[in-house]
């Protein structure tokens, strides 16, 4: 016993000079890694160097080289003929309504579910995680025709309320698991002071809430700013589509000239890039849950 | 004694209001669209008049429809890129991230790190489809790369070929990926115990060995959740083929996803369609059935 308690308080000051005599090793290993960061942010750099770059100088020096002055021409035009504006417009509109609306559906099903412990909590759990899981394509269809016929196709309200839906089903899941080992004590001493489960649920539970409920909303936003399929098949016209839409009907257009295919690109990345640097932490949080969309 | 119990009970039934918005949507946007796609899957139907009833025909022309089967083979050849090579990279860069660099230039160096690796994971898919349709372009970066060096005569058409197509949505699926295994994996690490570390180093334990006998072992749970989780992905994968290739050239990179909206919205074979996206939601469901169980297993033991 005392023996091993000796050699690992000796091994410390070893560790740590067998580090420093392998100096070189741990230089090695860090131009390693850092060569492989340059090689997955590489084609950011090249995104960012060719949108401020004019034709001439593209056609003249080529991709690789850093722009001799800075011409904001390709994402001007970019930005124009993509009405980018109103792009930003409608994805920050829709992924915000999403937002609100789909944490307070979680957070109603979560109330029900880890609060009040409904039966049949477990089922309803799996039901709406397995309804999220399957493939988009399954329930695209039927979707289309359902907005067809009341008249929500091309509507952004369509697409707020099937994303609502779709996230809040993460959100269920991820809430009630928080909300099962809320304290008991805090509801039952609100019960004694005669609030009512509505009035708990706003004055008691969301306040304490608060965090999990940001980091939950935070998740749904950038989610649906990133969506794809849906937003495609019910935004059909110009004025109706999302950031992620635009990209994917850019392909192929622009190909004639290289700077504003940087520009589109740079464009397309930056919203979602300077979310994550505001949200990197919170973000980094949610990554299985997101995954299995 | 009866009452206040009564009461109770009620009461806890009354939580049940709660659920009404959240049940009513999930049942209208998505259980009823299911239920009525796996209807579709039994007809004939263009997307306008009555839907025809045709029994099985759909499930038995999908068995003889090389698009089909292609594309299912095409999925299977992403699990490559979605899930094997991400793990492997996302373990070796997390081991080395977690216990060489944080230990050697400190937590936010490789916090850096795993930062870095993990942008391309959340950019809308088509923007990054965009930057690199451009790259992969005949006269796009890498054909000017490859020029530079020498090497002109290796440059390619690289998303127009058919031979090369599926290797560089490969690539570019890979550039997504290894982020994603990277945070979870070194998510994980965080709870090994560093003294476990120390020890084998005692015994003379080089960093390859502490990685294969310590690291994964204990990582099981991840990398279990991680390869079920990319599972499920490369059963779905969508908009990078729509961005870079369209499925194309010549369905060198067709994917069930792609095939079922080329059936919905372009050849108008709605039950044809249909039916692909129920295979696809069965193979879904079946990996995602034993991801939940190992989930309610951890939480169990925890």
């Amino acid at each position: 016993m005392a023996d091993t308690t000796l050699t690992s308080v000796a091994a410390v000051p070893h560790a740590v000079h067998d580090y420093r005599r392998h100096g070189t090793g741990r230089w090695f290993v860090l131009a390693l890694l850092s060569f492989l960061l340059l090689l997955v942010l590489f084609p950011f750099f090249l995104a960012l160097s060719n949108s401020v770059k004019s034709s001439v100088d593209y056609a003249m020096n080529g991709p690789l080289s850093l722009p001799t002055a800075l011409d904001f021409s390709a994402l001007v035009k970019f930005w124009n003929l993509a009405d980018f504006s109103r792009k930003l417009l409608n994805s920050a509109i829709i992924s915000l309504a999403v937002a609100v609306v789909g944490v307070t559906i979680s957070l109603l099903n979560a109330y029900a579910i880890g609060i009040g412990k409904v039966r049949g909590s477990r089922v309803i759990l799996v039901v709406l995680l397995l309804g999220i899981m399957v493939p988009q394509e399954s329930i695209i269809y039927p979707l289309y025709y359902m907005a067809k016929a009341t008249g929500l196709y091309d509507t952004q309200l369509a697409v707020i309320i099937i994303f609502a839906v779709i996230q809040s089903a993460f959100g269920t899941y991820l809430l009630s698991s928080v909300l099962s080992s809320f304290p008991r004590e805090i509801i039952e001493a609100a019960e004694m002071d005669g609030a009512n489960r509505w009035q708990i649920l706003w004055q008691v539970v969301v306040p304490v809430l608060r965090p999990s409920l940001m980091v939950v909303g935070t998740f749904f936003f950038i989610w649906t700013w990133n969506e794809f399929l849906i937003p495609l098949v019910m935004l059909v016209s110009n004025n109706n589509q999302t950031v992620s839409v635009a990209m994917g009907l850019t392909r192929g257009q622009n190909m004639s000239d290289p700077t504003l295919q940087a520009a589109a690109s740079l464009l397309g990345m930056a919203p979602t890039l300077i979310f994550f640097l505001i949200f990197q932490r919170t973000l980094t949080r949610g990554v299985v849950v997101g995954a299995v969309k | 004694m009866a009452t206040p119990n009564t009461a109770s009970t009620e009461d806890k039934r009354s939580y049940y209001l709660y659920l009404i918005p959240g049940v009513l949507g999930f049942c209208a946007i998505v259980l009823l669209p299911q239920i009525a796609n796996l209807a579709l899957s039994f007809t004939a139907w263009k997307g306008v008049g009555i839907p025809r009833f045709v029994g099985l025909q759909n499930y038995e022309r999908m068995l003889s429809d090389g698009q089909f089967w292609g594309s299912m083979s095409h999925t299977l050849l992403f699990v490559i890129s979605m899930t094997i090579i991400p793990v492997v990279f996302g373990l070796v860069l997390a081991a080395l991230l977690f216990d060489y660099i944080r230990d050697q230039f400190g937590e936010t160096v490789s916090s850096l790190f795993r930062a870095a690796f993990y942008l391309p994971q959340i950019l809308p898919i088509t923007a990054a489809g965009v930057l690199w349709g451009w790259i992969f372009n005949p006269v796009g970066v890498i054909n000017i790369i490859l020029k530079g060096v020498g090497l002109g005569a290796l440059s390619q058409n690289w998303l127009g070929d058919a031979t090369y197509a599926l290797p560089a949505v490969s690539l570019v699926i890979v550039w997504i990926q290894v982020g994603y295994c990277l945070v979870v994996f070194m998510a994980g690490l965080s709870r090994i115990d560093p003294a476990l570390y120390e020890a084998a180093e005692l015994d003379g334990a080089g960093w390859w060995q502490r990685l294969v006998t310590i690291t994964i072992p204990l990582l099981a749970p991840e990398i279990f959740v991680v390869v079920l989780t990319t599972l499920i992905a490369a059963l779905k994968v969508f908009a990078p083929i729509f961005v870079l290739t369209a499925g194309g050239p010549d369905n060198a990179t067709l994917v069930p996803s792609y095939l079922t909206y080329y059936h919905f919205f372009t050849t108008q074979r709605v039950g044809y369609g249909a039916a692909i996206a129920v295979v696809q939601t069965i193979l879904t469901i079946g990996l995602a059935v034993i991801f939940l169980r190992f989930q309610s297993r951890q939480a169990g033991r925890e």
